[in-house]
């Protein structure tokens, strides 16, 4: 009795050493940035900037290849985030000032469904020749639905301001 | 006991007090048309119950507050028919609209027959709080949170003093000034009211030592209480604010981020504590308040009691004529009031004064650059660097502002005051504040949409699984109809040998028969 356990014990240190060993010497190289950087990204999947998926931007930003300002739905806010993050000074010219919203208009949306099947967040809600609405609180702005509107009725347009989101623009420099 | 009546900072301007105080609070009449906002506190907007073409009765009930939410109920401010609910613009700078109830007055002034009449002194803390709540009141000092909830997270947590606040420091506003020589009585009873409410020891009311009629009065009706002591406070701006006031009477400091209560104190607006008398003694729920009508462009000077909702346009009409067209209206006081683009606005809970300021009364020099001077580092009253803030909000460096005590800042404006280089600090402040929070709107809905876009991922896997589940349950189905039809065909077949063997049995059986009768 106390041989089995004598050998069992010593078997079992053994390859547990053996796999801690070939854990450290055999390590995968995984950079972690990428999976942070991953995390910020909206996570919709919407291809907006040219790489399959959230993963394949997020690769291609740590990489290099691709501009911290290439996701449109994150928007300043986000681009300004990545660039803190990857330690690069983004040049944020370019980006739209204010996150963009789908808005349907309603006279010609003919309540074929094909807009609603295609968002990623679920925003839009609609059936069969009802027409459709957007939820602005869950829409990324990717642009998906429009691209799909066959009465091309869908236009992107800025999140209209309310009392909760107005505050005082930067003052003119002195 | 005085060395601790003094605060950090502050500044003080030029109180041009006295033009509003040569007469009796007087009672404005009921406008033709009152905009209640849905919203016109801290928190939530309110639920309207009623609809259009609903009449009112003074008192009655036309919003209510949502549940557990920061949110506080509205009603009718006087009688008449509910003919609109939709937007108004808001009595605020950036000139956009809010949801409102219209009601169009009748002039009777009908008002809804008062409930069961009880002591309000023997009332529970939680029966004062849910009345107080249901009178739709708010801190009247100009923050507006809802005072029900002041009084149950005060009864939760151990406060030990309940101080009043009567310092009303900003310049212009005389409004808690009169009501305190006027309705002293009712402010003591209020306050009691409060006090039981929180479990508090004493009452101190901290009266800056301009207001000497006020101080009169308010020691004449504290008088009867022993715990109710009236404690007169040096003059300097922003004593009005909570942090400061309670650093004046009780030598304790507010922790950064921390509230009244971490040191044992709740502060309450005279006016507030009013209005609790009113609502549980008068059966008055919040429908009016006082408000401050001056500036040079006003010809007569005066506090007036105006229903809430009331334009403010009509307002200064009854207040008499402009003596010329003002340079800028301003809600609320000097230094922190809000700037009005137009006066069709209504009065809000919040509005403790309407200034009609003419040119020689703002300031529009052109700001130069900063020469590092620290005049405002030792006007901020919170001790911080309003230089260094400012300089890292003009950089959008908000992140680096907020290392300075951005978010302590209470944008009292004694920085912008005393700079003499005219930057416009509590501007830079206001900007750098906002950005911060769409920031954490914006981080917010990430997070929302994110969530959305892998619960509609994991219901794609799902319906896909199902639908393969579904296919092969049919394919199955299928099959075992195809097995059963075979085996049934089978069985027919084998039915049908066996009775052929049994006809060819019977067959046989029957011809022996046969042979057997045959023979």
């Amino acid at each position: 009795m106390i041989t089995a356990v004598a050998v069992l014990t010593l078997l079992g240190l053994a390859l547990g050493l053996m796999l801690g060993y070939a854990d450290k010497v055999f390590a995968v190289e995984e950079n972690p940035i990428v999976k942070e950087v991953e995390s910020m990204l909206p996570g919709t999947h919407c291809g907006q900037c040219g790489f399959a998926g959230c993963g394949g931007a997020a690769e291609a930003m740590v990489r290099g290849d691709a501009s911290v300002t290439c996701c449109p739905p994150g928007g300043r806010a986000l681009a300004q985030a990545l660039a803190e993050r990857l330690g690069i000074s983004a040049d944020l010219s370019g980006m739209a000032s204010e996150p963009m919203i789908a808005v349907i208009e309603e006279s010609l949306c003919t309540g074929c469904c094909r807009c609603y099947r295609v968002c990623p967040t679920d925003a839009i809600l609609g059936s069969t020749k009802q027409i459709h609405a957007v939820f602005a609180d869950a829409c990324t702005g990717c642009e998906k639905c429009a691209d799909a509107c066959p009465e091309n009725c869908i236009s992107m347009r800025p999140e209209q301001q309310t009392l909760d989101t107005w505050h005082w623009p930067k003052p003119a420099a002195a | 006991m005085f060395n601790k009546l003094k605060i950090r900072g502050g500044v003080h301007a030029e109180e041009r007090k006295e033009q509003s105080t040569g007469q009796p609070v007087r009672t404005l009449g009921i406008p033709p048309r009152l905009h209640l906002p849905l919203r016109q506190h801290a928190g939530k907007p309110a639920e309207p119950v009623v609809k259009v073409g609903d009449r009112v009765k003074k008192g009655q009930l036309i919003a209510t507050s949502t549940g557990e939410d920061v949110c506080a109920s509205l009603h009718a401010p006087t009688s008449g028919t509910v003919t609109a609910i939709g937007e108004v613009v808001a009595p605020h700078p950036s000139q956009l609209t809010t949801t409102a109830i219209t009601i169009e007055s009748d002039g009777l002034d009908e008002s809804l027959q008062p409930g069961e009449q009880l002591d309000p002194m023997s009332l529970t803390p939680a029966e004062i709080a849910d009345r107080v709540d249901q009178a739709g009141i708010v801190g009247l000092g100009g923050a507006t949170f809802p005072a029900a909830l002041k009084l149950k997270s005060g009864a939760r947590q151990k406060i030990d003093t309940l101080i009043l606040n009567g310092s009303e420091c900003e310049p212009y506003l005389t409004c808690d000034d009169m009501l305190m020589r006027e309705r002293g009585e009712g402010i003591i009873s209020g306050a009691r009211l409060i006090q039981r409410a929180i479990g508090a020891n004493r009452i101190v009311a901290g009266i800056e030592d301009n207001k000497p009629e006020a101080i009169a009065a308010m020691t004449a009706a504290a008088a009867p209480y022993a715990d109710v002591l009236v404690q007169p406070i040096p003059t300097r701006y922003p004593m009005g604010s909570a942090k400061q006031l309670i650093q004046a009477i009780m030598g304790r400091e507010v922790p950064a981020g921390g509230r009244s209560s971490d040191v044992g104190a709740l502060v309450h607006n005279v006016a507030t504590a009013y209005a609790v008398h009113q609502a549980l003694y008068e059966h008055r729920p919040l429908i009016s308040r006082l408000v401050t009508v001056s500036g040079q462009c006003i010809e007569q000077p005066q506090n007036v009691e105006v229903l809430l909702g009331t334009p403010v346009s009509w307002m200064l009409e009854q207040c008499g004529s402009l003596s010329q067209t003002p340079a800028r209206v301003v809600m609320g006081g000097p230094m922190m009031g809000q700037i009005l683009h137009t006066t069709e606005v209504p009065i809000t809970k919040g509005a403790s004064g309407i200034l009609a300021l003419a040119n020689p009364e703002i300031s529009k020099t052109e700001p130069s650059p900063c020469i590092r001077c620290g005049s405002c580092v030792s006007a901020c009253p919170m001790g911080l660097v309003p230089l260094e803030m400012a300089r890292h909000a003009k950089g959008d460096d908000f992140d680096g502002a907020k290392e300075f005590g951005l978010r302590d800042c209470i944008l009292c404006g004694s920085c912008a005051y005393v700079c003499p280089s005219h930057i416009p600090l509590v501007h830079y402040f206001q900007f750098a504040k906002g950005e911060l929070s769409s920031q954490r709107i914006q981080s917010r809905k990430g997070e929302l949409t994110k969530s959305l876009a892998e619960a509609r991922k994991a219901r794609k896997e799902r319906e896909e699984a199902e639908k393969a589940a579904a296919k092969a349950e049919k394919a199955a189905k299928a099959k075992a109809a195809k097995e059963a039809k075979e085996r049934a065909k089978a069985q027919k077949a084998e039915q049908a040998q066996a009775t052929q063997a049994q006809a060819a049995e019977t067959e046989a059986t029957d011809a022996p028969a046969n042979e057997e009768s045959g023979s």
